[in-house]
């Protein structure tokens, strides 16, 4: 029997460039299919590492109560000061807890090539200390400001995706002009911010306090004891959550809804590439029903038939799928696109084409491809084979 | 039997085909009509919303509010007929539901307003009591809702004087829009900004918004360029569009997705034009030796044209019609689901490029067999060559 399946699989596939119409159409439907799953989850998981990579399992982010996102939240200075002192803060080499008190403020830049809409830009006001919490932020290029003057330095992807941010170039911001002296990456959403001093963005945007504190945990119970000692305290009323969690609540609504849409369009799509297989091929077997009969006459089984369609239908999806994965990951993979995040400003994010995704992508096209093969393969092994034989 | 009678006879000669055919073009219309309607949210925004009313905010961003006394400033500019304002609250009802709250100053926004249609007592309700709050109707109807119910709100971002975040205000009125468009738009909540002002723990005298209203006849450009050279170069300059662009620039901040949509809808497309293609090709092919017989019969080459055409055009037409409209009803069930949030309406305008896509469809796969059809040499194609 597998010889005999071996020898119809092989004849059918050695035809496959005698007729390949049909069978392009069951390529090129499944590789669209896969190509539009792959290229919307790549969205989705690019997105997610971005915020996540951004969070850092010993860093705590201090926020006022009940505010989750620091758009919403504000805390003042003396709040600010209590919080430095709890415990569970790792001290520095100077003896003093790592704390930075961080301001959010929204600025407007235009995207590029858009010269009306303006999108919101996280403008973040911080501490020395910011830099030892974000031990990946380097500054790639220029200098880092200086604390007192109106200076900011910008994240990659702000100054690749947007106009009149790059080095040397003015923001004006309330009033006041603000210079770029410096670009850092850090690889994480960090890079669609522009940082400057916390001070001078007190006095110019007029905030007594600050809209977060972020601090560096003390060891592995660091974050139990400072929760702890943060909610025991009657002066404060603040939410304290490890860093990498407030990015991780972040991605949800996210990717919830790239999931939904790419659920949708997928399986709408998935269904037209069933019809269009399954026509492809009912062609493919009826264009060799004499074939067919004739093997069957002189004694192939009906079992290898029906296995060796199926067999050319799954081949057939299977080069869609890569072909499809192929054409996501070169089209997709890295390009570097911006939305809207938690905070209502800009993250900048890539696309990701994760190994992962491509096997999804090709299990979904190998699916489809024994759907659309397995009723043409029974009617083919059905085929009674004195009708065959009588066919034209 | 007539043309059309042969034409529908040929359709139905292989069943299985014809049917999976439409199928895959129904697919591909139902995520056109869906896939367009999503696209629409991003690119047009409100249409609806005449240019009678200006928006102002801060230069850097809405998020910084502007003081309050700007106000006899910007009713001192000509063409300005009324001066609104509006803040953004925060509003969360319940565990985490997010909604659509402002505190307005009752008078002024109803003035702004003529859009809103709530009975005149409830007006005046809402601006006599300290703690009052208007539901649009959709809002209410969706959370039950009464007149003169005490509905607690929590806000994300204002604490009161006493640092909780749970706010409460009496609902005194349900608002209705005057017209469908303005129907659908009926998921906010007004609060008193008094009130809002005097028991919030922060920033005193203070607006995201400021709205506009022109006098009939102004030149909207002209308004909003001498609001914003009045306060250039002060702490709090501005920035003033009008409704229709500050309604789009929220939108345009979700980004990128729009080029996305275009992407998916060109890979449906390219993958549906084969798909059809290849069939009516296909069709063509096996019925060479037929198609040879109507010309012996006399049928001219234009007529046998036709016919090849027509199967494609009737293909791609019934797929297409049935597609949009699964579509629209698919987009409706979309819209009654997340209570209007989220609307997905396949409307004329989508149909009307619907239908243009469809006929550009057909002619681009049947004209190749159809030609092919037309160029047949019957002794070539009887004797089978």
């Amino acid at each position: 029997m597998f010889s005999q399946t071996a020898a119809i699989t092989g004849i059918n596939i050695r035809s496959i460039p005698e007729r390949w119409a049909p069978s392009l159409v069951i390529v090129i439907g499944l590789a669209g299919v896969v190509a539009v799953f792959t290229a919307l989850l790549a969205m989705s998981t690019g997105f997610s590492s971005t915020l996540q990579a951004a969070g850092r399992k010993d860093v705590a982010i201090i926020l006022r109560g009940g505010s989750d996102a620091e758009i919403n939240s504000g805390l003042g200075r003396e709040e600010g000061d209590i919080i430095r002192q709890m415990p569970g803060i790792r001290a520095g080499a100077d003896g003093r807890p790592i704390a930075s008190a961080e301001t959010m403020i929204i600025a407007e830049l235009l995207r590029n090539k858009d010269a009306k809409d303006a999108a919101n830009i996280t403008v973040r006001g911080v501490e020395p200390d910011a830099f030892v919490l974000r031990p990946k932020l380097k500054i790639t290029a220029g200098r880092n400001f200086t604390p007192g003057l109106r200076e900011l330095i910008v994240g990659r992807g702000v100054a690749h995706q947007f106009e009149g941010a790059a080095m040397g170039s003015t923001v004006r911001m309330r009033g006041s002009d603000w210079t770029v002296v410096g670009v850092f990456e850090s690889g994480d959403a960090n890079e669609s911010e522009l940082w400057t001093d916390i001070n001078i963005a007190r006095t110019t945007f007029v905030r007594t306090g600050e809209s977060s504190v972020r601090v560096a945990l003390d060891g592995a119970d660091g974050f139990d004891k400072l929760k702890g000692a943060l909610s025991a305290d009657p002066r404060l009323t603040v939410d304290a959550k490890v860093e990498q969690d407030y990015f991780s609540g972040q991605t949800r609504d996210f990717r919830r809804t790239i999931g939904v849409l790419a659920g949708v369009v997928t399986f709408i799509m998935a269904l037209g590439a069933v019809f269009a297989a399954l026509n492809s091929m009912y062609a493919a077997v009826a264009a060799r029903g004499k074939e067919i009969a004739t093997l069957r006459a002189i004694g192939f089984g009906g079992l290898p038939v029906l296995v060796s369609v199926m067999i050319e239908a799954l081949l057939l999806a299977l080069v869609g799928g890569l072909l499809g994965a192929v054409a996501a990951y070169v089209l997709f993979n890295n390009m570097t696109v911006s939305t809207m995040g938690q905070n209502f400003t800009q993250v900048v994010f890539n696309f990701k084409v994760t190994p992962e995704l491509v096997v999804r992508g090709l299990v979904i096209s190998i699916v489809i491809g024994m759907i659309g093969g397995l009723l043409p393969a029974i009617r083919a092994a059905r085929l009674p084979v004195t009708t065959g034989l009588r066919e034209l | 039997m007539t043309k059309t009678g042969f034409v529908v006879a040929n359709l139905f000669r292989k069943k299985t085909r014809t049917i999976l055919t439409v199928l895959s073009v129904i697919m591909a219309f139902l995520l056109f009509g869906l896939l367009q309607s999503l696209n629409s949210v991003f690119n047009s925004g409100a249409d609806f919303v005449g240019a009678t009313r200006l928006m102002t905010q801060a230069r850097v961003s809405f998020t910084q509010a502007l003081p309050l006394s700007m106000v006899p400033k910007l009713e001192a500019v000509p063409g300005v007929a009324r001066v609104a304002y509006s803040q953004w609250f925060g509003g969360v009802w319940q565990e985490n539901t997010q909604i659509f709250t402002f505190a307005v100053d009752p008078q002024r926004y109803h003035d702004a307003y003529a859009e809103w249609v709530m009975p005149e007592e409830q007006w005046q309700a809402f601006e006599q009591t300290r703690t009052s709050m208007v539901a649009g109707k959709m809002l209410a109807d969706k959370y039950g809702w009464k007149i003169g119910q005490k509905i607690p709100l929590s806000s994300n971002i204002y604490p009161q004087k006493g640092g909780s975040k749970s706010w409460a205000f009496d609902l005194v009125g349900i608002y209705d829009g005057k017209d469908d468009n303005w129907r659908k738009q009926t998921n906010a909540v007004f609060i008193n900004h008094d009130y809002f002002d005097e028991a919030n723990l922060f920033g005193k005298g203070r607006t995201n918004f400021y709205i506009l209203k022109l006098a009939p006849g102004t030149d909207a450009a002209q308004v909003s360029k001498t609001v914003d050279a009045m306060f250039e170069n002060s702490p709090d300059e501005t920035k003033t569009q009008t409704e229709k662009d500050f309604n789009l620039s929220f939108v345009k901040q979700i980004g990128d997705i729009g080029l996305i949509v275009r992407w998916i809808l060109f890979a449906v497309f390219f993958t549906l034009l084969l798909v059809v293609g290849n069939t009516m090709a296909q069709s063509v092919r096996e019925r060479v030796p037929e198609l040879a017989v109507l010309k012996t019969l006399g049928f001219t080459d234009g007529s046998v044209l036709g016919f090849v055409l027509a199967e494609a055009v009737a293909l791609c037409l019934v797929g297409g019609v049935v597609g949009l409209v699964l579509a629209t009803l698919l987009g409706a069930m979309v819209e009654q689901a997340t209570g209007g949030q989220f609307r997905l309406q396949v409307d004329g305008v989508i149909w009307a490029i619907g239908i243009g896509a469809i006929l550009v469809m057909s002619f681009a796969v049947g004209l190749l067999p159809a030609l092919r059809a037309r160029s047949l040499k019957i002794v070539d194609a009887l004797a089978g060559r």
